[in-house]
């Protein structure tokens, strides 16, 4: 195959490939540049395809360029800065190599212009995101990983097999709007919300993620999700399913956030929530929902990040994740503080922020589509992500009690990433329209009318006071949701501690079933193929036997059944 | 240069006895026996993919008398990998064979190892089925000796068994060559062809076809006779588990599809006697139940030699789909698999070579200690799950679309789910490599073994990229055995 002009993704892989070979300084400096060149050459990629190379008889097309997949290029080669940034001084080369290489096959998918294309980005993704965990080491790694891994080749496989249907029934292996009735275009949407973390599995997320280093895991956050929402936009807008699939991600993550207790997996599980509200902007599937879909899915991976890298600093610099260990940073660490606070606003869709101008159109045109559950439902929601990412985190980790630590603030660089993905949230909040001018389509909405301003601020304060009056229940970090406040309220403390009680009994016997039907289940292979069964005891005699039998049947086959 | 066809068999047989008579540069005379091979198999190729099949009548006596050479375009692609390996296999045995063979046991591991690359080209280019029989002899004879020269007891054990089983199959074939012969008086494959159609009906037909596709059956390792396999490639020494595990099932199964098409003719094969509804359960259960065997296995080389017979069971599968994809992915992944499972070979024998051993609690933490020889193992590993950009992956898909083509979709669901077996067991050799604390002392293995290792590997990736060559002569091949 032959390629005449080179993918900007393949400049990051092929480039994070010689950062081994360099020294600490040089490393540096390219770790940087890496990004920025993607992001420069992203940026002037003219509408329409090139980088075309025949495989299969099929031609594969590298490069393909228009405002959505622009879009999302963009943002994942910004992304890819302002991590290489913030893990400036990771000791581990293999961490900065595979997380580059991640970035880079990111942004190839976003460009991929064909089925196989995009595979082979996607599958290059799983393998270095694999990376990206596993750099560290150590015996539970390796468990997480593992589990991380094979979860990601069965999503490659069915989608593998839903593209070679779908080949095999169109004849064509362009990435346009998929029927997601057939056989093939079923097998590709599973595959493809498998890696959206939707359900049934999206435990793999929250496994695995918080488990990285401190850099790693703000890689980890913007891509993997992110990506498969671009491959949702471009093949299945307006799949009814899929708001109720992002519905039940919405609110599987906030209750799971709620209950969690490590910062990191608070924000792991609010992936999964945000990434709900991108899937239903698809679901819903208008011009204004898509909009908004790609807008949230740009200012979510970066008030993310910007969220992971604050936490990601205080693990750096207190080497805790616990809530219940952290607390009172405020006083030592003001910036991380300042810059968490901005990353907690914007996920929470503050007023001014960045989260504010992208999850309104979603709500807005969910509105507008006259679906009113839905409708009612994204309202109830912002207010859970108000409570468990937009306080519940920073207040938690930087103020509460006094946890006697005084850390200072990290190094210059993993500030300085961290003010720059706060200014770009504000930056965004403020002037929304330097994001819509990337958008897909034109836009003609206005999110600050006075009407939803207030509104939006009213929710925000009574969630907000919500916390607050409930602050003994969520300390236990016990399970609360606004819902939950009416049934607390109404039945008492004491029937409501009951209800958690139970709750928690009912969860751990659960568990403990599970864990042993799932011992039995794994055991049971390997009693069938484990090196002391019957199919390995291979005598001379049982060969021959074998032999016979097959001779026999081929005989009986060819003789009698003609 | 009419000569080459034969020049190719006859000049290792030369030079195989020549290693008995100068002791000293055995390895020598073996290097250059396989690198004129490979020039050899290289003009032949470029040969008959320009000008068409080559006939070489020996000593000028025509066929149906006189024994004739016929090279046909998937006979000069296997010729290719055969010694193509051979040679890479040569160059990196030197220091491997003398830690593994006594010393004054050398030259005639050498010796063996050309007879049975004499064999091997010999059953490619031959065109008469009683000389199949006979190469096929030289070939596995040779080989039962070098399997006996394992490090340990065992190989004598291994060697046994792959004798008793490999006789069957070569009786067997001798059995139904005979049967041939009786029907028609010719022993020449396209004499053969010609005067079988009218012959069809009869039972003695249908019992050299039954006993023909049996006995091969047992070379190539196909489940459930492939029980010789995974002990004969263990305990081998390093060298011969290499050119084994990367050629030799490749040959058998080059043999069946000469039979299957050029002499009975596809249509009696897989219209008439059905053989599919036998081939076809036995490759599925050969993916499924090798696989998940090697997922369990405590010795690196175990692992790699079931999932050998799972690969083989990819092959088989494309043939027994019986349309032109599916024999050009089975084509396909005879190359490809050659490669790949000689390049892990070739990277797990420098593991054996600096370490001694091929048990994996042996081997836990030996990826920092020797990364090249790791790299190679996790690229191969790749190919072999047929991860994109893998030569595996080529063929993986091929052979998928050509069960697609016959809507057999849930063969197509299996090659996908026993994928993802292959990457269970390929994880579990990346994690007791890397991620396993150990005490592994091994150093880098020197230069002139991870050349030929990576060489391998490297054509893995390059032809994971660039499809048209391989994808191009198998295309070929498939057309010349379906319409010759």
């Amino acid at each position: 195959m032959m390629i005449s002009s080179f993918p900007p993704g393949a400049i990051l892989i092929f480039g994070a490939l010689l950062l081994p070979f360099l020294g600490p300084r040089i490393r540096s400096v390219l770790m940087l540049a890496l990004p920025l060149a993607t992001l420069w050459l992203v940026w002037n990629l003219p509408n329409g395809t090139s980088a075309n190379v025949r495989m299969f008889d099929y031609e594969l097309m590298l490069v393909q360029s228009d405002a959505l997949g622009r879009l999302f290029a963009i943002v994942f080669s910004l992304m890819a800065f302002a991590g290489g940034l913030f893990a400036l001084r990771q000791k581990n080369v293999v961490e900065i190599v595979s997380a580059l290489v991640y970035a880079g096959s990111a942004v190839g998918v976003a460009l991929a212009g064909d089925l196989i294309t995009l595979f082979v980005f996607w599958e290059i993704m799983a393998l270095a995101s694999s990376v990206v965990i596993i750099a560290d080491g150590g015996e539970r790694l390796i468990r997480v990983t593992k589990r991380y891994f094979m979860v990601h080749i069965f999503g490659g496989s069915l989608l593998m097999t839903g593209i070679v249907m779908h080949v095999a029934a169109t004849d064509s292996i362009a990435l346009t709007g998929i029927d997601p009735s057939t056989m093939g275009g079923t097998l590709i949407l599973a595959g493809v919300l498998l890696n959206a973390a939707g359900p049934p599995l999206s435990a793999w997320l929250p496994d695995a993620y918080p488990e990285a280093s401190y850099s790693g895991t703000v890689f980890l956050s913007a891509f993997t999700t992110k990506a498969a929402v671009y491959v949702l936009i471009r093949s299945f807008p307006g799949t009814e399913i899929l708001i109720w699939v992002g519905l039940f991600m919405i609110f599987y993550g906030i209750i799971y956030a709620l209950l969690e207790n490590d910062m990191r997996r608070i924000l792991a599980y609010s992936i999964v929530n945000q990434v709900g509200f991108m899937v239903v902007g698809v679901g819903i599937g208008t011009e204004m929902a898509l909009n908004g879909a790609s807008a949230h899915a740009f200012a979510h991976i970066i008030y993310k990040a910007l969220l992971m890298m604050a936490a990601g600093a205080v693990l750096y610099q207190t080497g805790k994740r616990k809530c219940t260990d952290l607390g009172g940073l405020f006083q030592s660490m003001p910036i991380t503080t300042l810059c968490g606070i901005v990353g907690a606003l914007s996920i929470s869709s503050f007023p001014w922020t960045s989260g504010f101008v992208s999850k309104s159109m979603i709500s807005q045109s969910a509105g507008d589509a006259h679906l009113v559950i839905t409708w009612f439902l994204l309202l109830a929601a912002s207010a859970g992500v108000f409570l468990h990412a937009g306080i519940k985190f920073p207040w938690f980790v930087f103020f509460q009690k006094d946890s006697g630590m005084r850390p200072p603030d990290p190094p210059w660089h993993m500030r300085l990433a961290m003010i720059f993905f706060a200014m770009l949230c504000i930056g965004i909040g403020i002037w929304p329209d330097s994001l819509y001018v990337l958008l897909p389509y034109a836009v003609a909405y206005v999110p600050y009318t006075s009407e939803h301003v207030v509104h939006m601020l009213q929710l925000l304060l009574f969630s907000g006071l919500a916390f607050f009056l409930m602050l003994p229940l969520m300390r236990r970090t016990l399970t609360i949701t606004i819902d939950f406040d009416w049934f607390y309220r109404l039945l008492g403390p004491k029937a409501f501690d009951k209800v958690i009680e139970l709750t928690e009994h009912a969860r751990s016997a659960f568990w403990l079933v599970m864990r042993s039907m799932l011992n039995q289940a794994l055991r049971l292979p390997y009693q069938i193929f484990g090196p002391e069964d019957a199919l390995m005891r291979n005598s001379i005699g049982n060969m021959l036997l074998l032999v016979l039998v097959v001779l026999s049947m081929i005989l009986i086959l060819g003789l009698f059944l003609r | 240069m009419e000569h080459i066809a034969i020049l190719q068999v006859v000049i290792p047989l030369v030079l195989a006895p020549l290693c008995l008579v100068i002791p000293r540069y055995a390895w020598l005379i073996a290097f250059f026996g396989s690198l004129a091979a490979l020039c050899c198999a290289i003009v032949i190729l470029l040969a008959v993919l320009g000008v068409g099949d080559i006939f070489y009548v020996l000593g000028g006596w025509a066929p149906p008398w006189g024994i004739s050479l016929h090279i046909d375009p998937l006979g000069g692609y296997i010729l290719l990998l055969v010694t193509l390996v051979a040679t890479l296999v040569v160059v990196w045995a030197h220091d491997s064979v003398s830690s593994e063979i006594q010393e004054d046991q050398i030259n005639l591991f050498w010796c063996m190892f050309l007879l049975c690359l004499t064999g091997s080209l010999g059953i490619v280019a031959t065109g008469d089925a009683f000389n199949v029989f006979v190469f096929l002899e030289i070939a596995s004879l040779s080989t039962y000796s070098l399997i006996a020269l394992g490090r340990d007891r065992r190989a004598l054990m291994a060697s046994f068994q792959y004798l008793v089983m490999g006789t069957v199959g070569a009786t067997f074939i001798l059995i139904s060559i005979g049967l041939l012969y009786m029907m028609t008086g010719t022993l020449n494959m396209v004499d053969l062809a010609s005067s079988l159609p009218e012959l069809r009906d009869t039972t003695t037909v249908q019992a050299a076809f039954a006993f023909l596709t049996v006995g091969v059956s047992l070379k190539i390792a196909l489940f459930p006779l492939h029980q010789w396999l995974p002990n004969a490639y263990t305990y081998a020494p390093s060298t011969v588990t290499v050119f084994l595990a990367a050629t030799s099932t490749k040959i058998s199964l080059y043999v069946l599809l000469r039979f299957f098409y050029t002499v009975f003719g596809s249509g009696y094969a897989f219209d008439d006697l059905n053989v599919d509804y036998i081939l076809l359960p036995l490759s599925i259960l050969a993916i499924f139940v090798s696989s998940m065997i090697a997922v369990f296995q405590k010795d690196l080389k175990k692992i790699l030699a079931y999932s050998s017979v799972a690969q083989i069971g990819y092959m088989t599968l494309g043939v027994a789909l019986a349309n032109s994809q599916g024999l050009t992915a089975a084509i396909v992944h005879m190359f490809n698999h050659g490669l790949i499972k000689g390049g892990l070979f070739l990277a797990v024998g420098g593991l054996c070579f600096r370490i001694g051993s091929t048990s994996l609690s042996d081997l836990r933490g030996a990826g920092r200690t020797m990364p090249w020889t790791m790299g190679a193992i996790v690229l191969g590993g790749c190919a072999l799950i047929g991860v994109p950009l893998t030569a595996g992956f080529v063929s993986k898909w091929y052979l998928i679309v050509a069960a697609l083509e016959k809507d057999m979709w849930y063969v197509a669901l299996a090659i996908l789910a026993a994928s993802i077996i292959a990457a269970t067991y390929v994880w579990r050799i990346v994690e007791t490599l890397y991620f396993q604390e150990g005490d592994s002392a091994g150093r880098e293995v020197p230069v002139y073994m991870l050349l030929p290792t990576w060489l391998l590997i490297a054509m893995l990736v390059w032809l994971g990229i660039d499809t048209d060559l391989t994808i191009g002569i198998a295309e070929r091949a498939a057309q010349s055995l379906v319409s010759p």
